[in-house]
């Protein structure tokens, strides 16, 4: 069961619904009855992405699916590369591919969006990324899709020895919206951080999903995933962590810590540790509240109205999250696009 | 200046506040004294408009405005500021940007331009090194980690920073060393002027001997039940609450 698989066949019964256990809390069966016409291609102008103001010299576009299906850094090349992936058309769905390959010791820093122009459009979108052993990758995603879009980002994460994988996914939701990552861990000094932020209002839904398998000794991965909800948005964060036979002195770190900000808002987390290895330093944590009604007091009390006194509190919590990203210019956007996200409103 | 008449207010449905009027004119400052569980910090927050405290019968009004048709927000634009007894610590704003974001958000609510930053910054240099406060605390997230006398301190400050027409200060001296309350009690006196009305609330008389009030009040059992000068607080000191406790009851 899957998004491609149903675009493939044109069939519905395809789709994962709640019925299969990775899907439960991000139904897309219930969310479309029909599948849509294929997108047409489309190299209509466009407007600015979020990372326009770095000023990236090197932009790939990939709208409605088509365009460039690979990107490939030589040895020890060193880019950064604006990825911008554009559903442009209502009503249509379109399926993507494309492969990214940093051979050994390059680095690609990853300015990835997904924009969505059009309104109810479905979008599935598979990236293939190998890092060779001893090169960094810095995946920093911005997802602005459209309220009533279903959409689909997997990442498929291939680790060499030493490599390094940074991602940040920053999503304000959609009416179905998935970001998965699996990463494939060889340990040997390899290391993974995998954070994301989400900030969902009205009806609107995210899932963040990861599976991190280390099948090897020495590897860390760090997680950090923070958010808010408030309206009636959903969010989804599922993290799993194997630590295969054999991987010993393993470090992994997950944590997701939510605020729910009004009654109709709902917030799953399900956070796994499989760890079949003896000698490892594991843990999670999980906590979901609320805002602090006394914090809000304070603030208010010193003139700043309640929705700017619940955006500065919302955005305070999850800046330790965007606080890590290492490139500044992507850390000034993702700051700048919590700011915008302007969540202090209910 | 601020003038509270007849103010009943509950908590859960319990009556804190049962009838207290007060009048404190610009210029004056004025204690208010009592025992544990006399409805003195009810009086704080209700004044500052704290969710949860339900006013039943009464009316307080600053320089004329009725302060509860306003917001908490709106209080502290009109010139209303409360010095918490215990304050807040707000992890990931600092200070600088704490205080700035106040600052503007009631010069937008009076209808003043914003200040800008040079000159923001400028003004925080001047009031932080008046008030012994390390330039490089202010970059840290708002209290966080700050031990009970900065805490005080980074109130006064932002009093300094804020210039409120009206103070009310809820124990302040509450975890504060001799030292801590002599450069709080310093910066508080600074900011005594003919246009500025105070009301400082305290268990003990301690605080009394550094900020010295023109008038003192005795809250026991949700209103005032004496008033007089600055010696009533010594009285107070020597034959302690019992009698009026007992007069309230």
């Amino acid at each position: 069961m899957s998004l491609a698989l149903a675009l493939q066949s044109g069939d519905v019964a395809s789709l994962p619904s709640r019925r299969d256990e990775a899907w439960r809390y991000t139904d897309l069966r219930a969310a479309l009855r029909a599948i849509p016409a294929a997108s047409p291609k489309d190299e209509a102008a466009l407007l600015a992405g979020p990372f326009a103001a770095l000023e990236t010299v090197e932009t790939i576009i990939i709208t409605n699916g088509f365009g460039p299906d690979r990107l490939s850094l030589a040895s020890g090349e060193h880019r950064t590369v604006c990825l911008r992936f554009i559903a442009s058309e209502a009503a249509s769905a379109h399926h993507g591919t494309l492969t990214l390959t940093v051979a050994e010791g390059g680095s690609l820093t990853l300015l990835e969006s997904h924009e969505g122009f059009g309104y109810d459009y479905v979008s599935d979108i598979a990236i293939s990324l190998k890092i060779g052993s001893g090169a960094t990758v810095d995946r920093i995603v911005i997802l602005k899709d459209s309220a009533e879009a279903i959409s689909v980002v997997t990442a498929t994460v291939d680790l060499g020895a030493n490599a390094t994988l940074n991602q940040t996914v920053l999503t304000t939701g959609a009416k179905r919206q998935r970001f998965e990552t699996h990463v494939s861990h060889p340990g040997q000094g390899a290391s993974v951080r995998l954070d994301g932020v989400y900030l969902l209002g009205d009806a609107r839904h995210s899932d963040q999903t990861t599976v991190v398998t280390h099948k090897g000794e020495g590897g860390t991965t760090n997680q950090l995933t923070k958010g808010g909800v408030r309206d009636s948005a959903r969010a989804v964060f599922q993290g799993k962590i194997t630590v295969e036979r054999g991987a010993d002195q393993t470090d992994a770190r997950m944590g997701h810590h939510a605020l729910i900000l009004s009654e109709r808002a709902e917030i799953d987390a399900k956070p796994e540790l499989e760890i079949y290895a003896d000698d490892v330093s594991c843990a999670h944590g999980n906590t979901v509240g609320a805002l602090d009604a006394e914090a809000l007091f304070y603030i208010r009390s010193r003139g700043v109205p309640l929705i700017e006194a619940r955006a500065l509190l919302i955005s305070a919590f999850v800046a330790e999250v965007t606080d890590r990203i290492s490139h500044d210019g992507a850390r000034q956007v993702a700051q700048d696009w919590l700011l915008a996200c302007g969540m202090g409103a209910s | 200046m601020l003038s509270v008449t007849n103010l009943h207010v509950e908590v859960d449905g319990t009556p804190i506040l049962k009838g207290l009027s007060l009048d404190v004119p610009a210029g004056e400052v004025h204690a208010i004294m009592g025992p544990n569980g006399a409805g003195k910090s009810t009086l704080s927050y209700t004044l500052a408009g704290r969710e949860g405290y339900e006013v039943t019968q009464g009316l307080a009004s600053l320089n004329g405005d009725d302060l509860f048709a306003l917001e908490a927000n709106e209080r502290a634009a009109k010139g209303l500021f409360l010095s918490f007894q215990y304050p807040l610590e707000i992890p990931g704003v600092p200070s600088l940007t704490f205080i700035r974001t106040a600052l503007n958000a009631q010069r937008k609510a009076r209808g003043e331009d914003e200040i800008g930053a040079p000159a923001f910054l400028k003004l925080a240099r001047e009031q932080a090194a008046s008030l012994k406060i390390d330039f490089d605390m202010l970059k840290r997230p708002l209290n966080v980690g700050f031990s009970g006398g900065e805490k005080k301190r980074m109130e006064i400050f932002q009093m300094a920073m804020l210039l409120p027409k009206f103070l009310i200060l809820d124990e302040t001296d509450s975890g504060l060393d001799i030292d801590a309350l002599r450069i709080v009690s310093e910066g508080v006196n600074a900011l005594r002027s003919p246009e500025r009305g105070m009301l400082v609330i305290t268990h003990y008389q301690r605080l009394l001997d550094y900020i010295k009030p023109d008038q003192v009040h005795v809250l026991a059992g949700g209103k005032i039940v004496a008033s007089g000068g600055p010696e009533l607080a010594l009285e107070l000191e020597e034959t302690g609450y019992d009698r009026f406790s007992q007069a309230a009851a």
